[in-house]
Protein backbone atom coordinates (compact mmCIF):
# COMPACT_ATOMS: atom_id res chain seq x y z
CA UNK A 1 0.00 0.00 0.00
CA UNK A 2 1.75 3.21 -1.19
CA UNK A 3 1.75 5.78 1.92
CA UNK A 4 0.19 9.14 0.54
CA UNK A 5 3.06 12.01 0.37
CA UNK A 6 1.53 14.71 3.29
CA UNK A 7 4.54 17.17 2.55
CA UNK A 8 4.28 17.93 -1.14
CA UNK A 9 7.52 20.66 -1.27
CA UNK A 10 10.28 18.23 -2.07
CA UNK A 11 12.67 21.32 -1.47
CA UNK A 12 11.84 21.17 2.33
CA UNK A 13 12.16 17.11 2.79
CA UNK A 14 13.39 15.01 -0.63
CA UNK A 15 13.38 12.31 1.85
CA UNK A 16 9.76 12.19 2.32
CA UNK A 17 8.29 10.36 -0.44
CA UNK A 18 11.80 8.10 -0.27
CA UNK A 19 11.54 4.69 1.24
CA UNK A 20 15.02 3.60 1.08
CA UNK A 21 17.58 6.49 2.67
CA UNK A 22 21.12 4.42 2.08
CA UNK A 23 21.88 4.83 -1.72
CA UNK A 24 23.59 7.55 -3.13
CA UNK A 25 21.77 9.69 -5.71
CA UNK A 26 18.76 7.75 -5.03
CA UNK A 27 17.97 10.45 -2.43
CA UNK A 28 17.90 13.74 -4.35
CA UNK A 29 15.65 13.44 -7.66
CA UNK A 30 16.12 16.81 -8.81
CA UNK A 31 19.61 16.00 -9.66
CA UNK A 32 22.82 17.64 -9.13
CA UNK A 33 21.53 21.00 -8.22
CA UNK A 34 20.42 19.18 -4.80
CA UNK A 35 23.01 16.47 -4.27
CA UNK A 36 25.48 17.38 -0.94
CA UNK A 37 28.75 17.60 -3.90
CA UNK A 38 29.73 20.84 -1.76
CA UNK A 39 29.57 23.11 -4.93
CA UNK A 40 26.47 25.11 -3.16
CA UNK A 41 28.75 26.64 -0.60
CA UNK A 42 31.56 27.98 -2.75
CA UNK A 43 29.70 30.41 -4.35
CA UNK A 44 30.07 34.12 -3.42
CA UNK A 45 25.80 34.56 -3.19
CA UNK A 46 25.91 31.87 -0.78
CA UNK A 47 28.85 33.40 1.40
CA UNK A 48 26.89 36.97 1.39
CA UNK A 49 23.81 34.97 2.53
CA UNK A 50 25.71 33.34 5.31
CA UNK A 51 27.00 36.51 6.36
CA UNK A 52 24.49 38.80 6.26
CA UNK A 53 22.41 35.95 8.16
CA UNK A 54 25.38 35.74 10.69
CA UNK A 55 25.53 39.45 11.71
CA UNK A 56 21.89 39.63 11.96
CA UNK A 57 22.03 36.50 14.56
CA UNK A 58 24.74 38.04 16.40
CA UNK A 59 22.77 41.24 16.71
CA UNK A 60 20.60 39.32 18.89
CA UNK A 61 22.84 37.49 21.07
CA UNK A 62 21.68 37.58 24.53
CA UNK A 63 23.85 38.63 26.84
CA UNK A 64 26.84 35.96 27.82
CA UNK A 65 27.23 35.47 31.83
CA UNK A 66 31.28 34.94 31.01
CA UNK A 67 33.53 35.27 28.42
CA UNK A 68 33.45 31.35 27.96
CA UNK A 69 29.69 31.55 27.14
CA UNK A 70 29.67 34.54 24.84
CA UNK A 71 32.65 32.47 22.95
CA UNK A 72 30.22 29.82 22.73
CA UNK A 73 26.71 31.66 21.91
CA UNK A 74 29.37 32.87 18.85
CA UNK A 75 29.97 30.13 17.85
CA UNK A 76 26.24 28.01 18.25
CA UNK A 77 25.26 30.93 16.18
CA UNK A 78 27.57 30.43 13.63
CA UNK A 79 26.68 26.78 13.57
CA UNK A 80 23.36 27.34 13.65
CA UNK A 81 22.82 29.87 11.04
CA UNK A 82 25.05 27.73 8.74
CA UNK A 83 22.80 24.79 9.25
CA UNK A 84 20.00 26.26 8.18
CA UNK A 85 21.52 27.21 5.23
CA UNK A 86 21.56 23.78 4.22
CA UNK A 87 18.20 24.03 3.96
CA UNK A 88 17.74 20.61 5.94
CA UNK A 89 19.49 18.50 2.93
CA UNK A 90 22.21 17.06 4.66
CA UNK A 91 22.51 15.13 7.71
CA UNK A 92 25.03 17.23 9.76
CA UNK A 93 22.87 20.16 9.20
CA UNK A 94 19.75 18.61 10.25
CA UNK A 95 22.26 17.25 13.30
CA UNK A 96 23.21 20.77 14.52
CA UNK A 97 19.96 22.11 14.87
CA UNK A 98 18.75 18.87 16.40
CA UNK A 99 21.40 18.77 19.06
CA UNK A 100 20.98 22.15 19.99
CA UNK A 101 17.43 20.97 21.61
CA UNK A 102 18.48 18.00 23.05
CA UNK A 103 21.53 19.75 24.88
CA UNK A 104 19.78 22.09 26.87
CA UNK A 105 17.93 18.78 27.95
CA UNK A 106 20.69 16.97 28.80
CA UNK A 107 22.23 19.99 30.82
CA UNK A 108 19.33 19.87 32.93
CA UNK A 109 19.91 15.74 33.13
CA UNK A 110 23.22 16.66 33.92
CA UNK A 111 22.93 18.39 36.50
CA UNK A 112 20.33 16.87 38.66
CA UNK A 113 22.48 13.23 38.05
CA UNK A 114 26.14 15.01 39.21
CA UNK A 115 24.11 16.64 42.25
CA UNK A 116 22.89 12.99 43.21
CA UNK A 117 26.15 11.02 42.25
CA UNK A 118 29.47 12.82 42.15
CA UNK A 119 31.34 10.39 40.01
CA UNK A 120 28.18 10.13 37.51
CA UNK A 121 29.89 12.03 34.74
CA UNK A 122 33.15 9.92 34.74
CA UNK A 123 32.17 6.68 33.70
CA UNK A 124 33.80 5.81 29.99
CA UNK A 125 33.73 2.11 28.57
CA UNK A 126 36.85 0.36 29.80
CA UNK A 127 36.38 -2.04 26.83
CA UNK A 128 39.27 -1.95 24.04
CA UNK A 129 38.65 -2.89 20.42
CA UNK A 130 41.31 -3.03 18.73
CA UNK A 131 39.40 -2.40 15.02
CA UNK A 132 41.74 -2.45 11.82
CA UNK A 133 43.41 1.14 11.19
CA UNK A 134 41.03 1.98 8.04
CA UNK A 135 38.04 1.12 10.25
CA UNK A 136 39.63 3.62 13.29
CA UNK A 137 40.17 6.51 11.01
CA UNK A 138 36.21 5.95 9.68
CA UNK A 139 34.91 5.96 13.25
CA UNK A 140 37.41 9.08 13.80
CA UNK A 141 36.05 10.97 10.73
CA UNK A 142 32.20 9.98 11.58
CA UNK A 143 32.71 11.40 15.04
CA UNK A 144 34.11 15.01 13.47
CA UNK A 145 31.02 15.35 11.03
CA UNK A 146 27.95 15.66 13.40
CA UNK A 147 25.55 13.01 13.20
CA UNK A 148 27.06 10.58 10.83
CA UNK A 149 28.27 8.19 13.26
CA UNK A 150 26.28 5.37 12.07
CA UNK A 151 25.95 6.11 8.69
CA UNK A 152 27.36 3.74 5.62
CA UNK A 153 30.80 4.72 4.53
CA UNK A 154 29.69 5.94 0.79
CA UNK A 155 26.68 8.22 2.76
CA UNK A 156 29.48 9.44 5.48
CA UNK A 157 32.19 10.55 2.70
CA UNK A 158 29.36 11.98 0.64
CA UNK A 159 28.31 14.09 3.84
CA UNK A 160 31.58 15.12 4.90
CA UNK A 161 32.54 16.64 1.23
CA UNK A 162 29.40 18.89 1.66
CA UNK A 163 30.71 19.69 5.19
CA UNK A 164 34.10 20.55 4.79
CA UNK A 165 32.76 23.05 2.08
CA UNK A 166 30.60 24.72 4.32
CA UNK A 167 33.29 24.81 7.20
CA UNK A 168 35.25 26.68 4.82
CA UNK A 169 32.54 29.23 3.54
CA UNK A 170 32.09 29.19 7.31
CA UNK A 171 35.46 30.32 7.82
CA UNK A 172 35.68 33.00 5.03
CA UNK A 173 32.40 34.46 5.86
CA UNK A 174 33.81 34.65 9.78
CA UNK A 175 36.81 35.91 9.03
CA UNK A 176 35.33 38.82 6.53
CA UNK A 177 33.05 39.98 9.10
CA UNK A 178 36.09 39.84 11.90
CA UNK A 179 37.83 41.62 9.80
CA UNK A 180 35.01 44.47 8.95
CA UNK A 181 34.70 44.87 12.85
CA UNK A 182 38.11 44.93 13.50
CA UNK A 183 39.28 47.30 10.41
CA UNK A 184 36.40 49.57 11.21
CA UNK A 185 37.64 52.72 11.95
CA UNK A 186 39.53 52.50 8.49
CA UNK A 187 36.69 51.24 6.82
CA UNK A 188 34.50 54.02 8.27
CA UNK A 189 37.19 56.84 7.18
CA UNK A 190 37.61 55.41 3.69
CA UNK A 191 33.63 55.62 3.74
CA UNK A 192 33.45 51.99 3.46
CA UNK A 193 30.08 49.55 2.63
CA UNK A 194 27.92 49.66 5.86
CA UNK A 195 26.25 45.96 7.38
CA UNK A 196 23.50 47.99 8.98
CA UNK A 197 22.06 48.65 4.93
CA UNK B 1 40.86 -6.87 -0.98
CA UNK B 2 39.01 -9.60 0.73
CA UNK B 3 39.11 -7.80 4.20
CA UNK B 4 37.69 -4.37 2.18
CA UNK B 5 34.89 -6.43 0.83
CA UNK B 6 34.00 -7.90 4.53
CA UNK B 7 34.58 -4.38 5.82
CA UNK B 8 31.72 -2.53 3.51
CA UNK B 9 29.04 -5.67 4.43
CA UNK B 10 29.77 -5.30 8.34
CA UNK B 11 29.35 -1.58 7.82
CA UNK B 12 25.54 -2.35 7.05
CA UNK B 13 25.67 -1.34 3.34
CA UNK B 14 24.55 -3.71 0.62
CA UNK B 15 26.06 -4.05 -3.11
CA UNK B 16 28.79 -1.05 -2.38
CA UNK B 17 31.46 -1.28 -4.81
CA UNK B 18 35.15 -0.85 -4.63
CA UNK B 19 34.53 1.48 -7.04
CA UNK B 20 32.42 3.48 -5.95
CA UNK B 21 34.37 3.89 -2.34
CA UNK B 22 37.09 4.87 -4.70
CA UNK B 23 35.63 7.08 -6.41
CA UNK B 24 34.21 9.02 -3.11
CA UNK B 25 37.68 8.63 -1.86
CA UNK B 26 39.35 10.46 -4.48
CA UNK B 27 36.20 13.43 -4.30
CA UNK B 28 37.46 13.92 -1.11
CA UNK B 29 40.95 13.81 -1.84
CA UNK B 30 40.24 16.66 -4.43
CA UNK B 31 38.97 18.63 -1.32
CA UNK B 32 41.68 18.30 0.90
CA UNK B 33 44.46 20.78 0.55
CA UNK B 34 46.91 18.76 2.15
CA UNK B 35 47.17 15.93 -0.32
CA UNK B 36 45.88 18.38 -3.87
CA UNK B 37 49.01 20.46 -3.36
CA UNK B 38 51.13 17.37 -3.06
CA UNK B 39 50.24 16.52 -6.55
CA UNK B 40 50.65 12.43 -6.04
CA UNK B 41 47.72 10.71 -8.15
CA UNK B 42 48.35 7.34 -6.09
CA UNK B 43 47.11 8.43 -2.16
CA UNK B 44 45.89 5.77 0.11
CA UNK B 45 42.62 5.36 1.10
CA UNK B 46 43.91 5.77 5.21
CA UNK B 47 45.79 9.03 4.16
CA UNK B 48 42.91 10.35 2.90
CA UNK B 49 40.92 9.61 5.87
CA UNK B 50 43.34 10.63 7.74
CA UNK B 51 44.00 14.13 6.61
CA UNK B 52 40.63 14.75 6.20
CA UNK B 53 39.95 14.26 10.17
CA UNK B 54 42.88 16.44 10.37
CA UNK B 55 41.56 18.84 8.31
CA UNK B 56 38.13 18.74 10.07
CA UNK B 57 39.94 19.56 13.13
CA UNK B 58 41.77 22.69 12.13
CA UNK B 59 39.08 24.20 10.00
CA UNK B 60 36.57 23.90 14.03
CA UNK B 61 39.56 25.44 15.27
CA UNK B 62 39.47 28.13 13.05
CA UNK B 63 36.10 28.12 13.63
CA UNK B 64 36.49 28.12 17.16
CA UNK B 65 39.35 31.31 17.09
CA UNK B 66 37.00 33.12 14.96
CA UNK B 67 34.11 32.63 16.89
CA UNK B 68 36.47 34.12 20.06
CA UNK B 69 37.82 37.13 18.33
CA UNK B 70 34.10 38.17 17.26
CA UNK B 71 33.15 37.34 21.09
CA UNK B 72 35.71 39.93 22.09
CA UNK B 73 34.61 42.35 19.67
CA UNK B 74 31.21 42.34 20.64
CA UNK B 75 32.15 42.32 24.36
CA UNK B 76 34.20 45.83 23.53
CA UNK B 77 30.68 47.44 22.62
CA UNK B 78 30.56 48.13 26.33
CA UNK B 79 33.80 50.49 26.40
CA UNK B 80 33.50 53.90 25.00
CA UNK B 81 36.40 53.66 22.68
CA UNK B 82 35.44 54.94 18.89
CA UNK B 83 35.67 51.47 17.39
CA UNK B 84 33.32 50.08 19.58
CA UNK B 85 30.90 52.90 18.92
CA UNK B 86 31.12 51.85 15.38
CA UNK B 87 30.31 48.45 16.03
CA UNK B 88 27.56 49.44 18.08
CA UNK B 89 26.04 51.44 15.13
CA UNK B 90 26.29 48.71 12.79
CA UNK B 91 25.19 45.60 14.87
CA UNK B 92 22.77 47.09 16.95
Amino acid sequence: MVEPSVISNPDTNPNASRKKRRKIGSDYPNGAAAEPCGNRWRTETEQQIYSSKLVDALRHLRRPDSADAAVRTVRDAADRVLAVSAKGRTRWSRAILARRLSLRLSQIRKKHKRAARPDAGLKKPAVQKKLPPLQRKVRALSRLVPGCQKLSLPNLLEETTDYIAALEMQVKAMAYITGILNGVPAAAAAGGGSLAD
Amino acid sequence: MSSRRSRSRQSGASRISDDQIADLVSRLQQLIPEIRNRRSDKVSASKVLQETCNYIRSLHREVDDLSDRLSELLESTDSDSAQAAIIRSLLM
